[in-house]
Order: C-alpha cells, then sequence, then structure tokens
C-alpha cells in the first residue's frame, strides 16, 4: 500500500454510518458511487456497474473467479470492501483489451482454445496479466529456485505458470491449454501490462471530491 | 453480513484511539480472512477501523542487522524484498508457501499473524464451537478433526493456526511490535499466539485494543542454512497439513546450532525446544535428526483421525534436516 495514499476526507461519512460515497477508477473511468459498507468490489462492479464480465464463484476467496487488478495488482474481488478501495484504480476484463484490439492474453486464450465453459476465463486472463507483471517485476513464487537472483525477471516456465495460476480453478480443467496461452503470451513481444498501475490516481480522485464538495 | 461503519484512521494514533472509544470495533488489514469471517456471520464488527492504508509499509534495515517489517507490508512484497530473500530465506519461502498470489497481494504482515483457524466448526455457525461461542462445545474432538492439532491443544479446542509465516517468524525469533492504549510493548513470536487451555476464544496474547505495528526480525547467522517446506493435500494453495521452518548451521559435522518450528501440529506455531535441544553437539545425520524428531514429537496427542501428522512430521524434519547439512559439506 502506497504510505502516501491521502488521508480520508475530510468530509467523510458520519460516525456511525453505514454507506460512504467513494470513487473507483474502473478500466480508466471514474465512478462516484455511494454504497452500503458490505458491498464487495465483485459487487459493485456486477451490480452498480453493470460490468458482469467480472465473475462470482464461490465469493469466499477460494476460487479466483472474481480476480481483478487494483492499482495493477491481482486481487480477489469478493474479498475486497468497495469502500476501502476510494480513489483506486481497478481493471476488469472488459479493460483487458484497448482500441488495437484483444490483449495478447486473450489472443492466447482464443487461439490455444483455453476455456470450456468460460465462467473462469476472465479470472484467468485477469489473474494471468498480474502473473506477467510480477515476474517482469522479479516477483518469485514458491517453485522459483532459490538462486534466482533477487529482483531479476523471472522466466515463466509452464511450471511456474502452474504454481502462479493455482489460486484460479477451472472446474472443466482446461488448465493445460491455460497454461499453454499464458506460456505464449509471455513469448509476445508487447506481452506484459495491462494499463499499469496508476498510483497517483487516488490524490487525483480526493482533489476532484474536494473540488465537488467546494 | 452485519450493517456496520467505517472509519480510515490517518495515524496509528488514531487507530488506537478509535478501536478504545468503541468496544464493538474491528481492525481491518487485507481483509482476506476478516470479511470473509463477516460474510459467513463468524464475525460481526460494529465499525470497521481500516488500517490497511496506515504508513506502516516499510522494511526498514535496524543497527543491528536485522529487519523491522511494517504491519502493513503485503505478503507478496515481503517475499519478494531482497533483504528477505538473501538473508531471510526461510521467510520468503514460507509466505510463498501460503495462500494464492492474489490473496498475498492483500495480505497483511499484522493480519497475517491475526488469522482465525480454518476448523471448520469455527467457520460454521450454526453449529456450536467453544472458540466461536465460549462453553457451547467442540465437536471437532469426535467429528472432522484431520487437519487439525496433535500438539498443545485441550479438551476445549483442537484448533490449528493456520499461517505459514508465522512458522517461520517464529524459528527465526522473531518479535511482534503492538501499541495500544496503555502504550507499546514488544512480544516474541513464540509467545504470542495462546494455547487454548479453558479459553480457546482468545488467539492471541494481544489485549482488547492493542494494534501490531511492525514485526521485528533479529541480524540473521550468518554460518546457518534455513528452509521451509510444507506438506498439504494439494501442490498449491492449500493449508498446511504439516510443515516445517528449519535453520540449521553445521561445523565439523556436528549440529552448532538449530532452530526448528513446525505448522499445522498446534494452536500456535509450535517451536520445537526439545528437538532443538537434542541437535545440539550432535552429528549432523539422519539418524541423530530423527531422534531430534522423536523427542520433540513424543508428547504428541493425535486425535482419532490425525496420527498420521506425526510421522508426517518426523520425516519432514529429517528430510529439511539433510538437505540443510547437505549444504554445509
Amino acid at each position: 500500500m502506497e504510505s502516501t495514499a491521502p488521508p480520508p476526507d475530510a468530509a467523510g461519512p458520519p460516525p456511525g454510518a453505514t454507506r460512504s460515497t467513494v470513487t473507483l477508477h474502473v478500466n480508466g473511468v471514474p465512478h462516484r458511487l455511494t454504497l452500503d459498507h458490505r458491498t464487495t468490489a465483485l459487487d459493485a462492479l456486477r451490480n452498480h456497474l453493470g460490468l458482469t464480465g467480472t465473475k462470482k464463484g464461490c465469493d469466499h476467496g477460494q476460487c479466483g473467479a472474481c480476480t481483478v487488478l487494483v492499482d495493477g495488482r491481482r486481487a480477489n474481488s469478493c474479498l475486497l470492501l468497495a469502500v476501502t478501495l476510494d480513489g483506486s484504480a481497478l481493471t476488469t476484463v472488459e479493460g483487458l483489451a484497448d482500441a488495437e484490439g484483444l490483449h495478447p492474453l486473450q489472443t492466447a486464450f482464443v487461439e490455444r482454445d483455453a476455456f470450456q465453459c468460460g465462467y473462469c476465463t476472465p479470472g484467468q486472463l485477469c489473474s494471468a496479466a498480474g502473473v506477467l507483471q510480477e515476474a517482469a517485476d522479479g516477483h518469485p513464487c514458491h517453485v522459483t529456485p532459490d538462486t534466482a537472483q533477487p529482483g531479476a525477471p523471472v522466466e515463466l516456465t509452464a511450471e511456474e505458470i502452474r504454481e502462479r495460476m493455482s489460486g484460479n480453478l477451472c472446474r472443466c480443467g482446461a488448465y493445460p491449454r491455460i497454461v499453454e496461452a499464458i506460456g505464449d503470451a509471455t513469448a509476445h513481444p508487447a506481452a506484459p501490462p495491462v494499463p499499469h498501475a496508476v498510483h497517483g490516481l487516488g490524490a487525483v480522485s480526493v482533489h476532484e471530491r474536494r473540488e465537488a464538495a467546494s | 453480513m452485519k450493517p456496520f461503519a467505517y472509519l480510515r484512521p490517518a495515524t496509528v494514533e488514531e487507530a488506537v484511539r478509535a478501536r478504545a472509544t468503541h468496544p464493538g470495533s474491528a481492525f481491518l488489514g487485507g481483509g482476506t480472512n476478516l470479511v470473509d469471517l463477516m460474510k459467513l456471520g463468524v464475525s460481526g464488527p460494529e465499525l470497521l477501523i481500516d488500517v490497511g492504508r496506515l504508513p506502516l509499509d516499510r522494511i526498514e534495515e535496524l543497527p543491528d542487522g536485522g529487519l523491522r517489517i511494517g504491519a502493513t507490508v503485503r505478503n507478496s512484497d515481503l517475499a519478494a524484498a531482497p533483504a528477505v530473500r538473501e538473508r531471510y530465506p526461510v521467510l520468503s519461502q514460507a509466505l510463498l508457501a501460503g495462500a494464492s498470489g492474489q490473496l498475498r497481494n492483500a495480505a497483511t504482515t499484522g493480519g497475517n499473524l491475526l488469522q482465525r483457524t480454518r476448523c471448520l466448526y469455527f467457520q460454521d455457525v450454526s453449529v456450536p464451537c467453544n472458540k466461536r461461542r465460549p462453553g457451547s462445545g467442540c465437536p471437532a474432538v469426535e467429528g472432522v478433526h484431520r487437519d487439525l492439532a496433535v500438539l498443545g491443544h485441550s479438551a476445549h479446542c483442537v484448533a490449528t493456526q493456520p499461517s505459514d509465516m508465522a512458522v517461520a517468524l517464529a524459528a527465526l525469533d522473531a518479535a511482534v511490535e503492538v501499541t495500544g492504549p496503555d502504550g507499546d510493548r514488544t512480544v516474541p513470536v513464540t509467545a504470542f499466539h495462546r494455547l487454548p487451555g479453558e479459553h480457546p476464544e482468545r488467539d492471541t496474547v494481544l489485549e482488547p485494543g492493542e494494534l501490531i505495528t511492525a514485526v521485528r526480525l533479529p541480524p540473521p547467522r550468518p554460518l546457518a542454512h534455513g528452509h521451509y517446506r510444507k506438506a498439504r493435500d494439494r501442490a498449491s494453495y492449500a493449508f498446511a497439513l504439516v510443515s516445517v521452518a528449519a535453520l540449521l548451521e553445521v561445523r565439523d559435522g556436528v549440529v552448532h546450532h538449530a532452530a526448528l518450528a513446525y505448522g499445522g501440529l498446534a494452536p500456535r506455531p509450535w517451536r520445537a525446544a526439545a528437538a532443538e535441544e537434542a541437535l545440539r553437539g550432535a552429528p549432523a545425520t539422519a539418524d541423530a535428526f530423527g531422534r531430534a524428531a522423536d523427542a520433540e514429537l513424543s508428547a504428541a496427542r493425535p486425535l482419532r483421525d490425525n496420527g498420521f501428522k506425526v510421522e508426517l512430521a518426523r520425516r519432514l524434519t529429517v528430510s529439511v534436516l539433510a538437505r540443510l547439512a547437505a549444504r554445509h559439506r
């Protein structure tokens, strides 16, 4: 978490309130939402913003179907309360493609036929996008050799991909093709990032909100 | 889920003050366990105090050569930190053996230590559980307990502490820095989680209102090697049946220093003092490693269906120590 995160809005909710107004930047578009504090990021996306690409599987952080990128990092949106994400940038499966066309991961999933029913696919794609970034940033995983140079980019072998994607279940069992598709995407020259990080946007949103309030 | 108020304090002081003035409140870190428990009805705070963005996200070098890990450092960032990978590989390995990439990106250092047991009965509000509802009983003793405790449990609770990170921290002699209404204090990780006794509802020695601010690692022993090994039902993304965090320093074929902690066996990360005593000065051989494991595990009191954990722990111990000893040759 950024230590430079802005302080909570001075004009925040009154003590005891069970709803708050937050700004979520979803796929590059800011949305101001007044939400019950119980609303997860997953439910905010699906029920309040109509972005139903992100799927609800187990709703307990065990299946990965709800995976989105939050400030460039993958997370289970079913376990994130939307109120905690005020000012954050979210990328969902709807935001992976750009004007140039599909994200290389999406192309690879199509070419490899890396799904059957498709329900887990949005989560697989967003998780894989996070994996590409984590490997490029030198983040190790459970199967990365101890001898790997800390901080150096990690080569995504099939074993690395399987371990890093273990938080995404596929009940159709499309795993072999999913691993191949992600492997293809790593070889793509324009591979990794999705609209990266966006760390400054929090400050922008608070600025906007203060202007709106004044 | 019950409705709740929400507060995101800017400072530790503000967070502690808010917690002290609202008895029905709870601190929220990454939320990977607490939000789930709120969905399940196991936890129902009236006010969530979000400490996930407090400025406690740094890993600092200490003058003595140790590290101070801020409470809001994410598990994935801690596992990837070069200082941790180079000097405390057992900690990086333990973190990476836990949960999934998504969860590690959200989970905090402080929250990881405070995660609750995954005992089925604790997470199901339709059945009794002494940890969730004191005095209601423990169906796990006669029920589904294959993954529960063989050491340190009581007639009232047989739950295990699920953190991998905490097992490595126990072996490393880490300490937890906490602050609260009565000031600051430091608690060794090995004394941080309580044994259940007659009060399984209290997981840790934290007093109401106390907040974890950091975890402190002593300087690494330059000649010791460390390793974390976890046995589980799946190759990835499963809690430990048994795990072992070990540090070993061998000189001239003899064990000079050993630190050993188990996960999956007990209500807390189980520092194996008897095994360490048996190892000190012993030859660095598989036989000696097995005898050391026996010295610790002879105290085990398995339940009907989890006796396999004792033999599994013994084999993991021998395997991990042999691997570390080989690096001294």
